[in-house]
Order: structure tokens, then C-alpha cells, then sequence
């Protein structure tokens, strides 16, 4: 007896009581009834949501400094992190002028997570020296089809925290914290 | 001439009645469909449906909607009239049966007597009884028209069910007979006003008479002919669109008839308990009114314990149900019918 939890099966046979079913039933029935007033446990959706922990790893943004310039220098240790290999990139030079979108010398022309490959382990977060990329708590929405899974950089950058403050804060949500 | 003379304003009486009692009918199955969701919910720990306008109430609406606008499949080895007789059969007798049932107290005015009834006949509850026999005949065309092996096989289970459980629904209803001395709906209705309700002189026929309606109405837990989480959905697999809405509908409106069938025979049908109405003095449409809406109460609660029942106990297997009619309701119900014959006798004397 491993568990503790074994019992001894009855198998008497059943009494006139018991096999004309009507006291159990009504044993049953006074059971049911009185989850009529117990408290629902159902979260109504759209409207409420369950809270998640504060380490919930979700949707991956791009994040800018408080000048709103971009943080990632595409240095790839996110993609050599990524144990599904779903970061995709291209580095570039920035241009005399740039300054102000870009915070280093170089920058991420191209940056592509591909959401049905991510494992939303939370590597790439671990990884990023530049504090660039960090994962929200918005979790992956539906799509129609595989192409819309696969998040360009527009999609994964946070909105632009001087331009556009009040988007910037809603996506910082539990972040905003820490940071 | 004299043959046409009919009573004009008998016919447009019965009409209004009939118009009434059938919009009746599908307005009450179409919201036990809702409180059946609601309460199943609800005995659940969640809400029910609650999208679909203020706490869901258009959900019957919506689902009716999405019923209209199914493709319609009629199979192409089916014996179509029959395919389509089905369905209009299980509905028509699920109709057909509420037109005995005294719905309120006549309304008195000095034109004369409007009974609340559409049909005050002297064989009363046997009408009832002869129409739910009919439905059988619903179960079984849609089934074997169906030509599918497990639609036949439900509807032949279906079948054997309701023909089982009529036999113990029908001896229990005799020893009401017995205190009655009529078949006529509003007789039983009068002597349970005189007399006191039915079911204190009968609670082993009341039992005996609600599990029956159970297996009629094919409710949980008899619910084998259509069985749908286990069985393959049983005689109306092949049914699609409003043929199946109507399958589904016709039971409903089978669970309300019988519904007001148990409470006319053994709660007193229209009589407002533990007051004697008539010393009121009221406006005679407004006591039909306070009456008919005493029986719409009682068949609510009958229809809440049915449902109730439904989302407690687990289906019957098919050897136990025929066990529990043939072997255990039949003698029980034949026990009742004899006891309750010897102390007629016996307080007679």
C-alpha cells in the first residue's frame, strides 16, 4: 500500500432500498442543489482577467530607452540563445542623423520572432546584454494563418515612450516597475 | 341551412384557445431550453449562457436562429417522406396531448361559461395516453428512415422503453382513477379542490407516475434513446437543421404536457392551495388568472425538477431499465392499484 488510499471494494448485494435507487438519488439531488448557491469559479473573459504571476513569460517587445530610442544592437546572443531557433535578424550600420532612433553604432534592420517556433522560455530575455528584448504579459492572440505568427519588428517594438506615452506605460504594464 | 348552423363564436373561442395554448407550448420548451442551460450551470459551479442579451435571455433565439440556417442533409438511401414524416409526427403528438388539460378555472361571464380547456371530453387522460402512445411512431419512422444501423436500433430502444414504462404509468394512474370515478380532466381537478391533492392520498402512485414521465419524456436518467455523449445521439443521428430542432423541440414540449399532466392529476391542477378561492369574491377572469398562473407555478417546479434530475444522476443501462419497469414499477404499481382499491372498498362500507 503505497498511498495510504486503497479500499476495500463492497460488493454486497445491493438491499431492496438501494435497488430501487430512490434514496440515492435523493442523496444526489440534495448534493447538486447545494452547488446552486455556491460561488461560480468562472472568469467571465474579455471582461475580467485572471492576474498573472509576476514572472509570466508572454508576447516578446523590443524595448527603447526613456528617449525612445531602440536598445537593440542586434548583437544575436538572443538567436544563439533561442533553444527552438525562432529569432531571426539583420544587423545594420547607423547613419549620421540616426542618433536619435538608434541608441549604439548598430542596429537591427530586421528582427523577426516566429511565435509558433518560441517556446516562451525566456532565454532570449536572459541573454540580451542591452536589456532590449523582455516578455510581456500579453499572451500569444489568434491568427489566421501561419504567416501573421511570424512578429516583424514593428509588432514587436514598444510604442515610442515620449510620442506616444500612454501606449508606451500599457505596454510596460507589470514591467514598469522594474525597470 | 341547418347544417351550417354552427356556433360561430364556439369555433373562434377554440381557436384564440388553441392559438394560445400552442404559442404556449413553444414559448415555454423554447425557455426550459434556456433554464435547462442555465441550471445545468448553475448545479455546476458556472453561469450558464449569459451572452446573448441581459443574462442570455435571446440564447433560444440564437440557438432556433442557428438551427434555421444548418444545411439540410436528407440522406440519399433514406425513405424520404418518412424521413420528413418523423419529425412533424413527434411534434404534432407532443402538441396534440395538451388539449384535455384544464389550464385555469373557467372564466364565468353572462354571456355564458369560456372553459380554459380545449376539449372538456369524458375520456379525458386517456386521450392523453392514447397521443403519447402515437409518439412512438415519431421515434420510430425517424429512425428507420433513417437507414442507418445505429438510428434504428436507438428508435427500436426508444420504442421498448416508452412501451414498458406506459404499462406502470397507467396502473398508477388508475388507483387516482379509483378516487376520481372519471376520466374527465376538470372532474379530477373539482375533487382534488374538494377533496385535497392526490398525491397525499397516493405518494407511492405519484413516484411510480414521475419516474414514468421520466422515461416517457425520454429524460436523463432513461435517456437511452438518443444518449448522446455514449450511444452515437441514437434515432435522429441522420437529422440535421430544423428536423432536428424539431426532435429536440417536440421533447421539450413532451417534459411541459407532462409536466401539467403531474399536476393536474396529483397536485391539484389550478386550485390555489390552503384557500378556498371562491369565498374571495373575486373578478372571475382575475381569479382564472391567479389560477392559470398556480399551475404554470407547479409545472415551473415540476420542470426544475426535471432538469435537476437530469444533471445528478447518470444514465440507466438498458438491462437496468428494463429491470427497474418489468420487475420492479409494475409489481409496485399493481401493490398501489390493489391497496388502494381495498381501502375504497373498505371506507365505502
Amino acid at each position: 500500500m503505497l498511498t495510504q488510499r486503497a479500499k476495500q471494494v463492497d460488493r454486497k448485494p445491493m438491499t431492496v432500498l438501494e435497488s430501487i435507487y430512490l434514496w440515492n438519488i435523493v442523496k444526489g439531488m440534495g448534493i447538486t442543489i447545494s452547488h446552486l448557491f455556491k460561488k461560480k469559479a468562472t472568469i467571465q473573459y474579455p471582461e475580467q482577467k485572471r492576474t498573472f504571476s509576476k514572472v509570466f513569460r508572454g508576447l516578446h517587445v523590443l524595448n527603447r530607452d526613456a528617449e525612445g530610442r531602440e536598445n537593440c544592437t542586434a548583437c544575436g546572443l538572443c538567436a544563439v540563445a533561442c533553444p527552438a531557433e525562432a529569432i531571426t535578424m539583420e544587423a545594420a550600420e547607423r547613419l549620421p542623423g540616426e542618433e536619435h532612433l538608434y541608441r549604439e553604432e548598430k542596429y537591427a534592420a530586421k528582427y523577426e520572432i516566429n511565435m509558433l517556433r518560441c517556446i516562451f522560455c525566456g532565454l532570449c530575455e536572459e541573454a540580451c546584454p542591452k536589456d532590449a528584448i523582455y516578455l510581456s504579459q500579453t499572451f500569444a492572440p489568434a491568427n489566421y494563418g501561419r504567416k501573421g505568427f511570424i512578429y516583424k519588428k514593428e509588432e514587436l517594438l514598444i510604442p515610442h515612450p515620449i510620442k506616444d506615452k500612454e501606449a508606451y506605460e500599457k505596454a510596460l504594464g507589470e514591467k514598469a516597475v522594474k525597470n | 341551412m341547418y347544417l351550417l348552423a354552427i356556433d360561430l363564436w364556439f369555433i373562434l373561442e377554440k381557436a384564440i384557445l388553441i392559438a394560445c395554448i400552442i404559442g404556449l407550448s413553444f414559448f415555454i420548451a423554447m425557455y426550459t431550453t434556456y433554464a435547462e442551460r442555465k441550471v445545468a450551470g448553475w448545479l455546476q459551479d458556472r453561469h450558464g449562457p449569459n451572452r446573448a442579451g441581459p443574462f442570455g435571455i435571446f440564447q433560444p433565439l440564437a440557438d432556433g436562429g442557428k438551427l434555421f440556417f444548418k444545411e439540410e442533409i436528407i440522406p440519399l438511401a433514406s425513405n424520404r417522406i418518412l424521413f420528413i414524416l418523423g419529425p412533424g409526427l413527434a411534434m404534432v403528438t407532443a402538441l396534440v396531448t395538451s388539449t384535455v388539460i384544464p389550464w385555469g378555472a373557467p372564466i364565468v361571464t353572462d354571456k355564458g361559461i369560456i372553459p380554459l380547456q380545449v376539449a372538456d371530453v369524458d375520456m379525458g387522460i386517456l386521450i392523453v395516453f392514447s397521443v403519447v402512445s402515437v409518439g412512438v411512431y415519431g421515434i420510430m419512422i425517424g429512425g428507420w428512415a433513417s437507414n442507418n444501423k445505429f438510428s434504428l436500433i436507438a428508435a427500436i430502444r426508444g420504442a421498448s422503453q416508452m412501451v414498458s414504462y406506459e404499462l406502470p404509468m397507467g396502473l398508477a394512474l388508475i388507483a387516482v382513477l379509483f378516487m376520481t370515478g372519471s376520466l374527465k380532466m376538470s372532474e379530477i381537478v373539482a375533487n382534488q379542490a374538494a377533496n385535497g391533492w392526490h398525491v397525499i392520498y397516493q405518494p407511492l402512485g405519484f413516484i411510480i407516475f414521475f419516474v414514468c414521465a421520466l422515461a416517457e419524456c425520454n429524460r436523463t436518467p432513461f435517456d437511452l434513446p438518443e444518449a448522446e455523449n455514449e450511444l452515437n445521439f441514437g434515432y435522429h443521428q441522420e437529422y440535421s437543421s430544423m428536423k432536428l430542432g424539431f426532435y429536440l423541440f417536440a421533447e421539450y414540449i413532451n417534459m411541459f404536457i407532462s409536466s401539467a399532466v403531474m399536476a393536474t392529476l396529483f397536485f391539484g391542477g389550478y386550485d390555489i392551495p390552503f384557500v378556498n378561492e371562491a369565498a374571495w369574491g373575486l373578478e372571475p377572469w382575475l381569479l382564472s388568472l391567479i389560477s392559470f398562473s398556480v399551475l404554470m407555478a407547479k409545472i415551473a417546479f415540476f420542470l426544475f425538477v426535471f432538469i435537476w434530475i437530469r444533471w445528478t444522476i447518470p444514465r440507466f443501462r438498458y438491462d437496468q431499465l428494463m429491470n427497474l419497469g418489468w420487475k420492479k414499477l409494475i409489481p409496485l404499481a399493481l401493490l398501489n392499484m390493489i391497496i388502494s382499491a381495498a381501502v375504497m372498498l373498505w371506507l365505502n362500507k
